[in-house]
């Protein structure tokens, strides 16, 4: 088990300096810091002077690969690639264009982001579960055939859609909640509320269609066959049997998202306004701060790698089938 | 004369329903490709799907034959200019929609413009009114009374229009399947009313009725009146959605048709050859799925939009500098969701590799490329096609999020995305500005349940494992 996870780790680092460089390539080969400046400093009218002062300002003055100007490993180390690309790896995230600290934002920002996110999660896994367990219940009858048509309709409405209906509706006609914003500790609580509700309600189409699939999926195994045949009844082959088994690939799949919580909702905290990593990478977008966009895309894999590791060792403890070596 | 301009994606658009025709040709012959097709059309909902789908293909079709009208010619040199607006045929269709522009948001079917203005009388006095909009509710007095009568009898004039055009439908269409099969049309008439064809002709008639009511419905009252009132420029929203259309289709579309060629060359390729070269591919589509979608895109645009910035002469009008766009966010999207396909495709090819007859053309010495196109290619198509239509839908939804995050369509392009967008903040006025969001929400949420449940219908046919249950 150890062995496996310090293979599977080793097997990641190709895979986030293959990131590394691409990101390297995106941001400095295909524009050049010089593009890069111009598209602050506005296109017409800017001199090379200012040009060259927002470059250093910004640390983006050195070379890219090979540092000729000096000697020893400073030839390597004072260039773009290194201060920008490869301090990555040590999590040194440098500072945003607008000259804040990045790490220092992150800090801040990852609270809000999984008060969001932690509870959507939590809720919806049990309200998508509920409906495919109802769905497989009924299969087959005119329950089953109209919650399924029901879920593709909800799945063909635009995620958008549910964030605006949803702040028109409970914020703004019927003033439950209010419509945007974020506060500390409990106050957060009635910020919190919409848009956990509206990710639940976005996800309930897709989600328990999918998890649907499984519980068929089982329902037609032998084993429940077995169970019906001794003469269990159906809800306790469904509870007993199925979900116990239908849990594993949707608990690995869950786990494989866990990570990426941190990251957050980039639709729901931009709409509601909540200070989180999600609206704090749309701002990035959106002021063109390469710096921020380069951090959170080197982020963004990290965590995305640390799920399918966690998937592989969740699969281990859940189905005792399975044996990493 | 008119100045045809062929756009990128207009190129693409029509290389991809050319391949369309022409594998329909060449399936036609073929039972076992017609076979699950067979499969998909006697189901009611996929076919009702298919002819909504098809309405929304013409309109995009229509609107990707894009033209340039000449300005009046110069005299002296005889040289003739043409205006910077790139126009397409349906813009020609439309005609008055896209030039009936009123000064700012007007509700649906309003005579009045939505927001107050100092009106200038015939006797010099000015008073705080809501003006008369210059285009809407034309006909009808300076005050739109008896509006509710004129909307009224345009309705009941385009259902009269439907209720002819269906009959000679359904006669033409009798007759026709008559002839097909040796049959007086009477009886087919009778068949297809009874729906007991095996093809749902009756849906597929309705479905077709429908669409005829609201085609004749926007004939008879858009001239007249903005039936989904204007934005914020005045600008006709109905017209907006329709041109809308076209955006849609081709991200969802083209990045399909961009990413497939490349899919299925690495995917096949890794599966059957193993080794280094399957090493090389899990490694780059591992790399490339492990950034996170929207923040690759986001990074790609980006620098996309610094190189544009900086070389704005290479394009002649903002319509072709947002058509590259576009283009290049296809690319992109193609980027970002080959990996899925090609990690299908990888084991799929891995398990027919095992399989005792391409052991048996191995063993006949068949050379390794004529295997991959003759035995696996056919037998991995199903993949390919279930993948490219259920990617279909996600990718139009996801227009709508990218033009809103701020790295999807060009901010000039028509799209649903930027449709939202613009209109999203209006939702804090009072009273709300609500037409252009539910334009826009009901045009994409009609085809992408459309191409959803036709989705399904094509993974229920072509899927063997759903074919056995």
């Amino acid at each position: 088990m150890f062995a496996y996870i310090v293979r599977r780790l080793a097997y990641a680092i190709p895979i986030l300096i293959g990131i590394n460089l691409l990101t390297f390539y995106l941001f400095f080969v295909v524009n050049s810091p010089d593009d890069m400046a111009r598209m602050h400093l506005g296109i017409k009218r800017v001199t090379p002077e200012a040009i060259e002062g927002w470059k250093a300002s910004h640390g983006y003055d050195k070379p890219l690969l090979v540092n000729t100007g000096v000697t020893g490993i400073h030839k390597l180390t004072d260039t773009i690639f290194f201060e920008k690309s490869l301090k990555l790896f040590v999590f040194d995230f440098g500072s945003s264009d607008d000259g804040r600290d990045i790490s220092f934002d992150i800090g801040q920002r990852m609270l809000p982001s999984l008060a969001i996110a932690v509870p959507s999660l939590i809720i919806g896994l049990l309200v998508n579960i509920t409906f495919a367990l109802l769905m497989a219940f009924f299969r087959g009858t005119y329950v089953d055939l109209s919650g399924v048509v029901l879920c593709v309709v909800l799945m063909s409405i635009s995620a958008m859609f549910y964030i605006i209906g949803g702040q028109y509706l409970l914020a703004k006609l019927f003033r439950l909640v209010p419509i945007s914003g974020f506060d500390s500790g409990l106050n957060a609580l009635k910020f919190i509320v919409l848009p956990v509700v509206i990710g639940v309600v976005s996800g309930i189409g897709a989600g328990s269609r999918w998890y649907r699939t499984f519980f068929l999926e089982e329902a037609g195994k032998d084993y429940v066959r077995t169970a019906r045949a001794k003469g269990l009844a159906e809800s306790l082959v469904l509870f007993r049997h199925i979900l116990r088994n239908a849990l594993i690939p949707i608990v690995t799949g869950v786990v494989s998202l866990l990570p990426l919580l941190f990251m957050g909702s980039l639709l729901l905290e931009s709409f509601f306004a909540v200070p989180g990593l999600g609206s704090y990478t749309i701002d990035g977008i959106q002021n063109q701060d390469f710096a921020i966009v380069r951090v959170m895309v080197f982020l963004g894999s990290v965590l995305y790698i640390i799920g399918l590791i966690m998937v592989d060792i969740a699969y281990t403890l859940v189905d005792p089938r399975i044996r990493l070596t | 004369m008119i100045k045809p301009v062929i756009l990128w994606t207009d190129s693409l658009i029509f290389l991809l329903a050319a391949v369309v025709v022409a594998f329909i040709l060449y399936a036609r012959s073929k039972p076992h490709i017609r076979t699950p097709w067979k499969r998909v059309f006697s189901g009611r909902i996929a076919s009702a799907s298919v002819v909504i789908l098809l309405a929304f293909v013409l309109v995009g079709l229509l609107d990707s034959l894009h033209y340039r009208l000449p300005l009046a010619a110069n005299g002296s040199t005889g040289e003739i200019h043409y205006a910077g607006e790139v126009l397409s045929a349906l813009d020609a269709l439309v005609g008055p929609l896209r030039t009936q522009v009123e000064k700012t948001y007007s509700a649906p079917f309003a005579t009045h413009l939505f927001t107050m203005e100092t009106i200038e009388l015939e006797d010099g006095s000015k008073v705080r009114d809501y003006p008369r909009l210059l285009y809407g509710a034309r006909g009808l007095g300076v005050a739109g009374e008896g509006r509710a009568g004129d909307i009224i009898k345009r309705c009941l004039l385009a259902v009269a229009e439907t209720l002819l055009a269906g009959v000679l439908l359904l006669i033409a269409v009798s007759a026709w399947l008559g002839r097909r099969h040796g049959q007086p049309a009477g009886s087919m008439t009778r068949g297809i009313l009874q729906g007991i064809l095996p093809i749902p002709w009756r849906t597929i008639l309705l479905t077709l009725a429908l669409l005829l009511l609201l085609l004749f419905l926007a004939i008879n009252l858009a001239g007249a009146y903005h039936v989904l009132g204007t934005d914020k420029v005045g600008q006709d929203v109905f017209y907006l959605s329709l041109k809308s259309i076209r955006t849609g289709l081709v991200i969802g579309t083209l990045t399909t048709l961009i990413m497939l060629p490349f899919a299925i060359f690495t995917g096949i390729l890794a599966g059957y050859a193993r080794g280094w070269t399957d090493d090389v591919v899990q490694y780059v589509y591992t790399t490339l799925n492990s950034i996170p979608g929207v923040l690759l895109i986001a990074a790609a645009i980006l620098m996309l939009q610094v190189f544009i910035a900086t070389h704005a002469d290479y394009f002649e009008t903002t319509v072709e500098r947002a058509d590259i766009r576009l283009l290049f966010l296809c690319i992109i999207l193609g980027i970002t969701s080959w990996t899925g396909l090609c990690r299908l495709l990888r084991g799929e090819s891995l398990k027919l590799r095992e399989a005792e007859y391409i052991q048996a053309a191995v063993c006949f010495g068949v050379a390794h490329g004529k295997i991959i196109t003759r035995h696996i290619l056919p037998n991995v198509m199903h993949v390919v096609l279930i993948t490219v239509v259920l990617d279909f839908s996600g990718l139009v939804l996801a227009e709508a999020v990218l033009s809103y995050v701020g790295v999807g369509v060009d901010p000039t392009m028509n799209s649903w995305g930027n449709m939202i967008n613009g209109a999203r903040l209006e939702m804090a006025r009072e009273p709300v500005v609500w037409w252009s969001l539910l334009a826009a929400f009901l045009f994409m949420f009609i085809l992408v349940l459309a191409a959803n449940l036709f989705s399904d219908a094509v993974r229920d046919a072509f899927d063997p494992r759903t074919r056995a249950r």
